[in-house]
């Protein structure tokens, strides 16, 4: 590798111990890469110092309060205790476990809630900015447009580089807490032109509107692209935020998808030759009537149940116009006496929300707003539940995955309305 | 299953041809083991449980099936970015793959077997995918960047 000074001074130690177990690592991971050399970067989003249950009792009484066992054996890999110093780059936490205020209603212990302040406390005290939330382009960190990150949470990837241009690989857990030590991160990938253009080209053919709709799409995509490159063309209006949000968390959760084009949208497509920059397309797929049907189908293919059990919205974390939207919705009604309604969202949108009176009218459904997790982070849902409603493409992925119960997947309207009436019956297909 | 030979697990009914397939080095190490080969990608956080070693993703052709101790075969990685710490979480359990043999490069991948500090191959000249079946026992020198396969005789 061709290493610059300052990274032959992480390496060599002169820069402190940490830093150089950090490069030492990032060393390790830039060759299994094949990468030549780093970038420099000061946007890193990981999960620093974070734990489990099962993490913490790993590490149980093998560090102090400076010297971090799980920083130093999990996240940087190293062999030797590390004194964990602050962060050097610009860092954020993404989400964590459980929600700092209804933590009993989620279902965590007490112990484990414990757990969680004590490993934000041990980030708060490196610098680390406590966004605790999988959508930190919502709460004021927004790359500018080819700025050099390290991100993990893979719904925030694809954001950073599709929709605002910035620069990205899906990282890791270790990855990010080396590239907070260091600014450096391998330069491969998404770092580089070549890696960026498109290798699909995806032909829209039905009318591409709503969040659902678009969360659809991107479950398609991802599926039939995998870990490659989509460039989109045809019938779709201009997504928002929101449906950015939904489309590209469901593509990299049905495939890997880190970067999509949708041309005459994102801003590396203002046409599709200049998304494919030269690049022959692989393959040209088609998204019809057919294959949208064949993609909500696939969704919801744990579902069987039509009695709802458990709402939940707020995958990818709930913006402040879904918060909105879900107490228009419930409009002063309440949720059914056998179903419960969780919404997630980070805690800034929570603020704005109760600044709005949004949170207290939602509360009065019998509806709760947590934040820093979700369902499938935390590993929680209401006791007894079987059968879920969803409006995420991705946590309709993962959720009867993680917690074995059935999901059903359909518009935020017709999962509020399972909320009101505990049965799935949906009117927007 | 008896087994011989000086490698624990190493089954009977192998044939005494040696595959070998070039490709490049990942992570250094030498390790064999039982193959355990999927076409699809492999999922990291949400689609497998570390504690088991097992894929838990609802479609996937390894749904159920333990990963632990094998020599895993896969066209890549895919899903969430929590893939190194699941796979990482899976070594201190002990429930971690032997070795990784894969077709297609991610940062995903890369870094999950850096973490798991398992030998790894990448790039190789034969689609290992075509070669190596479930079961087949497999040789990986990461440091030579080298994979020998022994089929075995009966299905």
């Amino acid at each position: 590798m061709r290493l610059t000074d300052q990274e032959k001074e992480f390496l060599d130690g002169r820069r402190g111990k940490a830093q150089q177990k950090a490069m030492e690592l990032l060393v390790r991971y830039a060759e299994a890469l094949g990468a030549d050399r780093f970038v420099d970067t000061n946007n890193v989003c990981g999960v620093p110092g974070s734990a489990n249950p099962f993490i913490q009792n790993y590490y149980k009484d093998k560090g102090t309060s400076e010297y971090d066992a799980i920083f130093s054996f999990f996240d940087l890999d190293s062999d030797e205790l590390i004194e964990a110093p602050p962060a050097l780059a610009s860092t954020c936490c993404l989400q964590g476990g459980a929600d700092p205020d209804n933590w009993e209603t989620l279902g965590t212990k007490p112990q484990v809630f414990d757990i969680y302040k004590d490993r934000e406390q041990f980030a708060r005290d490196r610098g680390v900015k406590i966004l605790k939330t999988c959508t930190p382009y919502v709460v004021g960190n927004t790359p500018a447009f080819g700025e050099h990150c390290a991100w993990m949470e893979s719904s925030a990837v694809v954001y950073c580089n599709s929709v605002l241009g910035a620069r990205t690989n899906t990282e890791g857990r270790e990855s990010t807490s080396a590239a907070m030590l260091t600014g450096k991160i391998p330069d491969w990938g998404f770092h580089r032109d070549e890696f960026r253009r498109g290798t699909h080209r995806i032909d829209v053919e039905v009318p591409v509107d709503s969040v659902m709709d678009w969360g659809m799409l991107g479950y398609f995509v991802g599926d039939v692209v995998q870990e490659r490159i989509p460039v989109l063309t045809g019938k779709y209006g201009r997504p928002d935020l929101i449906r950015h949000k939904h489309f590209g968390a469901a593509a990299a959760s049905s495939g890997g998808v880190e970067l999509y084009h949708i041309v005459g949208v994102t801003p590396e497509a203002p046409a599709a030759d200049a998304a494919f920059g030269g690049n022959t397309p692989v393959a040209t797929i088609t998204y019809g009537a057919a294959e949208r049907k064949r993609t909500y189908d696939a969704i919801n293919s744990s579902a069987k149940d039509t009695n709802v059990d458990y709402v939940m919205l707020g995958c990818p974390h709930a913006a402040l116009e879904q918060i909105e939207e879900a107490a228009r919705l419930l409009d002063g009604r309440r949720v059914n006496a056998n179903s419960a309604l969780w919404i997630f969202t980070s805690r800034d949108v929570k603020q704005q929300a109760e600044a709005r009176g949004l949170i207290d009218a939602i509360a009065k459904s019998g509806a709760v707003v947590m934040t820093d997790t979700c369902s499938a982070f935390a590993q929680a849902i209401p006791p007894g539940t079987k059968v879920a409603a969803l409006d995420s493409a991705k946590q309709a992925h993962y959720l009867p995955a993680i917690m074995n119960i059935q999901a059903w997947f359909g518009s935020t309207r017709d999962c509020i309305n399972a909320a009101l009436t505990g049965t799935w019956n949906p009117q927007d297909l | 299953m008896e087994s011989t030979g000086s490698v624990a697990g190493r089954p009977e009914g192998l044939h005494d041809e040696r595959i070998v397939l070039h490709g490049r080095k990942v992570v250094g190490g030498r390790a064999e083991g039982e193959a355990l080969v999927t076409h699809d990608t492999v999922p990291g956080w949400g689609g497998v449980n570390p504690m088991q070693g097992v894929i838990t993703e609802v479609r996937h052709e390894l749904r159920g099936v333990s990963f632990a101790n094998k020599v895993l075969v896969c066209r890549g990685a895919k899903g969430s970015s929590g893939w190194s710490a699941m796979f990482h979480t899976a070594r201190l359990a002990g429930t971690a793959p032997k070795a990784l043999v894969f077709n297609e490069m991610t940062t995903k991948i890369a870094l999950g077997a850096v973490v798991m500090r398992i030998p790894s191959v990448t790039d190789l000249d034969r689609d290992p995918l075509d070669v190596i079946e479930t079961g087949d026992w497999v040789i990986v020198d990461g440091d030579r960047g080298v994979v020998e396969v022994q089929k075995r005789r009966e299905r």
